[in-house]
Order: structure tokens, then sequence, then C-alpha cells
């Protein structure tokens, strides 16, 4: 059936394929000409398309469509390092001039760009993502407010459904380089509902590079779960008590110390925690930690990181016990250890050390067993300035944005006007139970609950 | 470029349409320890285009003006597709105008050898300072220039400098690792960044006692904030609520919000106004290219106004304010902050401490957050107050509290307003974003204090 949206979208094509073609050629040539006053040289780009359409208090909004790309290129001229970086229509031409000029001032060049260009394929891209209609995403919209709608007719609610598509390519002067394509597919709803002074909100969020991996009653029923919690509210007093973070306040509130101590910069420099931790217990022994750049439609996966370092299965804790750090090229030449694949550009950039995936391995105890459990305590889902602390010590806490009481095993409501406070390397030291249920969590982080004791809370009042 | 624009604006079946352009250069320099880490030099350019057909919005962004008349069909073509109920924006006078910034020494001008000749000072006096472990050190400037043109007719070229750093010392004994920090920023003077050797030997100096200071025990306290977190608080507490894309939409929000309604004692005025000369939230027009005006949140205690864009205003029957914003071509103007402040009052710091019994004293700022009803911000330094006398030091605290019920607390108002240029503001994906915020010191009543 003609249909004329899907001629433009046949016409954006073809010209993906004439500019991927150009891409490569500007890459050359980049490539060829700070050869003429480098050492070495590597040439980084990234471009993306995305279209999102948005609703705004139940009601569509905004259709966008964006378009953005960089070319980045790193140089070793007389042993010291030079950057830079163009982005959108940016003077690509002016990008050498610009590297020799920083590279006067850069760090010493300690290590090789990498000769590789082969790859192990990790699945990332599901063609049919492109391909989803406007009409269905739209629909899809539609859905999932009704379906909120449907429990809370109060509720108002803003989601954001991004489908799209970006590619990498890498090419460096000692041979190595490749390119790949990915997809992505995401929804994000979030409700709010106010009554008097006193605000609801409830969000979720899904993603993955394959559109069918991306569950939509799962996500209206976890958000309806959170509305029927706070349906009720209850009140805490100020003292150390038990608390279970969903795999939504896991990420919320304890991800934070956690990522930044595994940075192999950190550890270096000596401002990570865990420096000298390396083959020591550190956390409770049923704690499993790995980075995983190769899981299947992962939003974070990659064959090759961003300066062409194959993406692996990198255990961080094995029972409790740390096992490895994230390196780039850089600061693993610093520390005389190999890249484990985590060299990461935010925006194009320079790279540094970042986790691709991280997965929590899941346990053995029932959420609702962990319910049970408590005499009293909370479950917390999410906390609002938690980056806020000294979270390179480790310290976590924030304000419970949103947040329930447990009394004798049953959930009695939400809290509100309340603080948690803590140290994940004590909290994490010893947990009374790690949940059967995993999922991931903003696309990046796969965990099940976390039964936690002795968090410090806060309340108003006393 | 005036004619490229106004020819592609021409010919569509739009209610508004309007194009903007882009292009800019910065620079970034980043220590870790005693390593210059990064050092680096960006060029960007690109653009976007927001249609506006039946009350609903395309937005199309791009790398290249080619073609630029077709992408403006897309940017129709997509708000067509959610198109509802007509509205009209708010209407403002079109503009035509020129906007270049004077600055005494522009710092995207200086050669990087001077940028790193001050930095390398600052961390060095840190290095050496007892039990510093490492460093952090964040630069950039950055020069904007950009072209606004809209179907009503505007046609707007503005340019603007930015410049924004933080200076962290980490201070390590055994297991225990603590930081303190200073952020700063400008409208792009160099003189921001240039003789803080003082402040960088304070900042190591407080890191390091942070290692044996006591927590603080968790609770309701007496608090008194610096100029510097009394701004945060301001720009938290106060300022996110005040933008009207939060509120336009929700009828149970906008009944709270009414204008009118108390919040504060009489001593309290807050403001938003990007029409200060010098400030990193000043600018001349917003990104709808509204000109830039004061206005009064709160005044004598009670809600005299709110921020807007063109669509906001019209829809809640306001004036539109100047205050839709975007921090650059690939996303499209929201309701933003400029230049935030809480008014200056008469009571003197020593007063405001004088009659406190047990309280905490909070400086600078680490970061803070809202979810529009409760917000926390937390404090880079604090110390207890006892029997009206500053004591000793303590950990970094984190402060929370509920706009509706904190601002009624704060019983006394400093006479020492200062502007804080640093940090920068995060939104819907959109960060960060210059603004600056202040205050003189103020005192709050019953404020949560977490601790452990």
């Amino acid at each position: 059936m003609p249909d004329p949206k899907h001629n433009d979208a046949a016409a954006g094509d073809k010209r993906v394929e004439t500019e991927m073609q150009n891409d490569k050629a500007r890459l050359e040539e980049v490539l060829c000409s700070a050869r003429k006053v480098a050492e070495q040289a590597e040439v980084f780009s990234a471009s993306a398309r995305a279209t999102t359409v948005q609703f705004e208090a139940n009601e569509l909004k905004q259709v966008q469509s964006r378009e953005s790309s960089s070319t980045a290129l790193r140089i070793f001229r007389e042993g010291k390092i030079g950057f830079a970086i163009t982005s959108g229509g940016g003077d690509w031409e002016a990008l050498v001039d610009m590297a020799v000029e920083t590279s006067q001032f850069g760090s010493p060049a300690n290590f090789q760009f990498p000769s590789s260009r082969d790859y192990s394929k990790v699945r990332i891209f599901d063609p049919k993502v492109e391909k989803i209609a406007m009409e269905r995403i739209i629909e899809i919209g539609k859905e999932l407010v009704a379906k909120v709608r449907g429990h809370t007719p109060d509720v108002l609610c803003d989601v954001q459904i991004t489908k799209g598509t970006s590619s990498v390519s890498l090419i460096n002067s000692q041979g190595g380089g490749g390119g790949y394509d990915k997809s992505f597919f995401s929804l994000s709803l979030e409700g709010i509902l106010v009554r008097d002074t006193d605000i609801l909100w409830v969000q979720d969020s899904e993603s993955s590079c394959r559109s069918d991996l991306v569950g939509i009653p799962e996500l209206t029923d976890r958000v309806v779960w959170q509305l029927e919690m706070a349906r009720k509210k209850a009140t805490v007093v100020t003292k150390l008590l038990p608390v279970i973070f969903t795999p939504h306040g896991v990420a919320s509130a304890l991800l934070g110390p956690l990522v930044l101590a595994f940075n192999g910069k950190a550890v270096f420099e000596g401002a990570s925690p865990l420096k000298d931790k390396l083959e020591e217990q550190v956390f409770d022994k049923k704690l499993s930690l790995w980075d995983d750049a190769t899981v299947a439609y992962g939003v974070g996966s990659y064959p090759f990181d961003d300066e062409g370092v194959s993406g692996q299965h990198l255990p961080l804790v094995a029972n409790g016990v740390v096992t490895s750090f994230l390196y780039d090229l850089q600061t693993a030449a610093l520390t005389g250890k190999k890249s484990t694949g985590n060299g990461r550009r935010a925006g194009g950039g320079f790279p540094s050390p970042a986790i691709s995936s991280l997965v929590l391995k899941k346990g053995e105890v029932p959420f609702q067993a962990m319910v049970k459990d408590m005499k009293e305590g909370l479950i917390v889902e999410a906390v609002i300035g938690a980056e806020q602390g000294n979270i390179l010590g480790g310290d976590f806490g924030g304000n419970v944005l949103l947040g329930y009481k447990v009394e004798d095993g049953e959930i009695v409501g939400r809290v509100k006007d309340t603080m948690i406070a803590g140290n994940v390397y004590q909290v994490l030291k010893e947990l009374p139970g790690i949940g059967e249920e995993t999922r991931w969590v903003g696309g990046t982080l796969q965990t099940p609950p976390l039964y936690c004791s002795g968090v410090s809370v806060t309340a108003k009042g006393n | 470029m005036r004619d490229l624009m106004a020819d592609a604006l021409k010919g569509h079946d739009a209610d508004y349409i309007e194009i903007h352009f882009e292009e800019s250069q910065a620079t970034s320099i980043v220590y870790r320890g005693e390593r210059l880490e990064e050092i680096g030099r960006a060029r960007s350019s690109g653009g976007n285009i927001r249609a506006l057909v039946r009350g609903s919005w395309g937005f199309v962004s791009f790398n290249h003006l080619d073609g630029l008349k077709a992408k403006v069909s897309l940017a129709v073509e997509e708000a067509r597709v959610a198109g509802k109920e007509s509205f009209e924006l708010f209407a403002t006078e079109p503009a035509v105008d020129t906007v270049v910034p004077q600055l005494r020494k522009d710092a995207t001008t200086m050669p990087l050898a001077t940028k790193k000749e001050f930095l390398d000072s600052y961390n060095n006096i840190m290095l050496s300072s007892p039990k510093i472990q490492s460093t952090r050190i964040n630069y950039r400037d950055v020069k904007r220039r950009t072209t606004f043109a809209t179907s009503e007719g505007s046609y707007i070229e503005q340019a603007k400098t930015d410049l924004s750093a933080r200076l962290t010392a980490i201070a390590r004994e055994g297991n225990e690792i603590q930081q303190a920090g200073l952020s700063l920023g400008s409208n792009g003077e160099f003189s921001a960044v240039e003789g803080l050797n003082e402040k960088a030997r304070e900042i190591a100096g407080r890191a390091a006692a942070l290692l044996s200071a006591p927590q603080v025990k968790g609770g309701e306290y007496t608090v008194i904030l610096d100029p510097v977190l009394a701004g945060v608080f301001a720009h938290e507490a106060f300022g996110h609520l005040s933008e009207s894309d939060h509120v336009y939409q929700n009828e149970s929000l906008r009944q709270i919000m009414v204008l009118g309604k108390r919040f504060g004692g009489e001593h309290l005025n807050i403001v938003d106004d990007p029409s200060m000369p010098g400030l990193r939230g000043s600018y001349e027009y917003d990104d709808e290219g509204t000109a830039a005006r004061k206005t009064y949140l709160i005044r004598e205690g009670v809600l005299e106004g709110r921020l807007h864009s063109r669509e906001t205003a019209a829809k809640m029957g306001e004036v539109a304010t100047g205050n839709a914003r975007a921090i650059n071509y690939l996303f499209p103007p929201i309701v933003r902050m400029s230049n935030t402040f809480i008014q200056p009052g008469n009571t003197s710091f020593e007063r405001m401490l004088g009659d406190i019994e047990e309280g905490v004293y909070v400086k600078d700022w680490y970061g803070g957050t809202t979810s529009l009803e409760m917000f926390t911000f937390s404090a880079g330094e604090a110390h207890m107050i006892r029997r009206g006398r500053l004591a000793e030091l303590l950990r970094p605290v984190v402060l929370t509290g509920n706009v509706f019920t904190t601002l009624q607390n704060i019983d006394a108002i400093g006479d020492d307003l200062e502007m804080n240029q640093g940090g920068g503001c995060g939104k819907g994906g959109q960060s960060p974003l210059p603004v600056s915020d202040g205050s003189p010191h103020i005192r709050i009543r019953h404020c949560v204090v977490g601790g452990r």
C-alpha cells in the first residue's frame, strides 16, 4: 500500500548510506593528514538519528526528529596526546590544527592504539526498529496512558517513546578499526498525582536495541503497583531501619558510589575505597557483580569500545571478592594492566573508563518473603539528592522520593519528608537477602531487589 | 543567512515556525591528580526547526543548512501528526537585533598556555597540601553564535560566552576518603579563574580536616545557609516550581500555585532576572526571541509571578517572561531560570547566629535537586552552632525540605547578597544550562538534616 511516510523513510535510508560512505572517506582523509604531523593517530566518528514522540499531561504534544554526529581526532605528537572534536556540521578540516595545538600541553602518550580489526559479533541491531510506524508509536503512548489512568483517573502522565539508530566508525594509524550500527527503542512513563499540596511521582522506563524486548504491560504494571502502594500514607520515626531497595531503588541510591569505585582511574590515583582491595572480601558472599558489553540487544552493548578494544564479560565482584576494575587504554597503561574494553566517550569526546551494562547476580529470596521478614522497615524505589553526598567515599542517601513503610510484614503506605543515609561498604558487607526476581533498569543495569539492614532514616518532626 | 532563513520559512501551512542555527567553539581542560588528563578543543555547528500546527509541535534538528526548506516541511508535517486544538502563542513584538557581549578579558581568546598556567598553580597548591591523595580540576569555556528567525519576522543574532570550572581536593587516610571543592563560573570573563591560590589552599585544608570531622546526628535543626547555599536553596526550593511548564496543564497544581498565595514571611522576596548584566544567566533575548525581563516570583512572601515561555503564558493568560531556553540546537526551548535570587533583608550574620542554642551552619554546595514539592540540597561545608557560636567542623550534610512549609520557616534574611556563578542547571535531559543564583545569609527553623 502506498504510504507517503514510508517513502520518506526509504529516501532517508539512501541518504544514510551515502553519508556513511562520505564519513568513511572523511575519516581516512583526517587520519591521513594527521599522520603527517603525528606519530600515531585515531579518528572516531559517531552519528545518531532518533525520533521521539512526547505526550504531556496525557496528550500527544510533540514529535521530534534529531540527528547528531561527531568526529574526534586523537594524536600522539612528540610523545604527547592531543585531542579535538567537531560535531554537527562542524569544521572537520580544523581538527588536525586543534589537535596539534592541544598536544603541546597533553599528557604523555604511554600506550599504542590497538591494531585489531576482528571483533566478535554482538547483537545490537534490529532492522525492525526503524520500520515501526509513527501511528504505532502514538498508539503505544495512548495505551500506556490509558492503562495507568484506568487505575488512577486523576494521574497526569508524561510519556516519551524514542526509536532510533546510531553508527560508530573508528580507524587508527596502527591499522586497527571497525564499525557497527545499533538500534534502540525506549519507553519512559512518568505520572504525577497532586492532592492538596501533596505531590506523588511515579516513574519507570524500558529500553532495548530490540523493540519486542521492550515490555509494555510490564512497564504499566510496575507504575500501577507504585500507585497502589502509595495510595495510603505512613509515617516513620528517626532511627536505623532495614531497607529493601527495589531494582529502581538500587539504581537510584546505591549504583553511583559503586560505579565510581570500580573506575580504574579512581583506583590508580587512590581516590577509590577499593584501592588495595583486589582479591579481598569486601562485600557479602552472596553478592556478585559484572560488567557485560556482550548482552544481546543491551543498550550498553558493543563489539568494541570507543578505542577499538573488544567488549567483554568482566567480573567485578565474585561472591563478595573484588576481582577487577574498569580500564581504558591510557589508565591501563599507567597501572600496567590491559584495557578491559571500557574506554567510553561521553558525547563522542575524550575516552574514559565507564561501564557498558552492569549485572548484579540474582539471589534466592522472593520479594514477598523480604517484605514478610520485616517487622519495621522501608522499601525504597527512588531518592533525590543521592549524587550530592561524598559518593567517592561510598556514602549514599537523599530524600525518599518514592518509598513505602513496612510494618509486621505488610506494606502500609508511602513515606514522605524522610531521608535515608548510609555507606555502601557498610550496608553491602552483610546483606540479609538478595532477591530472586531480577530486571533491567534504564537499559544498563540488571539487578534484583537488595535487602539491607541498618540504614539511617531521618524523618521530619523528630 | 537572513535571506536563506526567510526563504525557508515561506509557504508552509503552519501557525508558527522558528529556525535556530548555531556555531560554537569550546576548550576543555581536565586534571586528575598530577596528571593533566584531557585537554581538548571542540567545534560544533547545527540547527533546528520548531513548527506549531493546531496546538502541537514538530521539532527537527539538523547538522547542515542544505535543504533547509525541506527540513521545515518535515517539522510542519510532524506537528500535523500530533495536531489537535489550536491556540495562539503569547503575542510578542517581532525583534530584529544583533547582540555582541562586551568582555574585558574574553576567556575564549586566551592562549591555552595561560589557562594551563593558572590551573597548574591551583593544582600544585592542592597536591602539595597535607593528606591530599588526589585532585580534580574541570575547566571549560565556550563561545556560541546563534541565529534565530521566525515566521513572524524576528531575526536575532546573538553571541554568548560561558566559562565554568570546578576544583576538587580529595583527602585520604586509611580507608577514609573525603573531598572538598569549589565551583565557579562567569559569562566568559577570564578573571573568574584568576587569583584563586588562597581558595585552593582552603579547599585542600578543608578536605584534610574532614577526615577527622564527625558526622552530624540526623534530625531537625535550626540552620543558617551562607549566600551560596541559600542561592541553591532558592533555585531548588522555589525556582523550579515557578517554571510554568510544570504547572500549566495540571489543574491541581494551578490551584496550589495560584497568584496571591502566601508562601513565606513579609521579608521574603524571590526574583528571576535575565536582564541583570554580566552574569552567567544573563541574556537579551531568550530562545523564542522574547526580550529578557525581571520577574518577581515571590514579593513580600506572596506568590506574584512565574516563569513562562510564549506557550505557557498564553495557556495561563499571563505574560511571557523571556525564560524559554535550550542548552543547544539539539533541543527545543523549555521554561528555565536565569539569575534567581533572594533579595537582601536587614539581619546581620552575627545576630542570626546569636540566638541559636544548637544548630548547623551550612556553606557552599555539592548540588541540589527537587521533585517540586520536596527538595534536597547539599552543603560543601558544615559546622555545628552551639550557644550562638560556630563550633566544630562536620562532614558534608544533605538538607531536605518541603516547599510548602520550609519557605514559611525562614525567620531571618541577611543583608549580604552574593551571586553564585558555579555549576549549571539540568532539566528534561538538558544539562548543564548556564544560570546563576544568589541570596544573603538566611536562617531556617526546623530543617531536616540527614545524618548517620
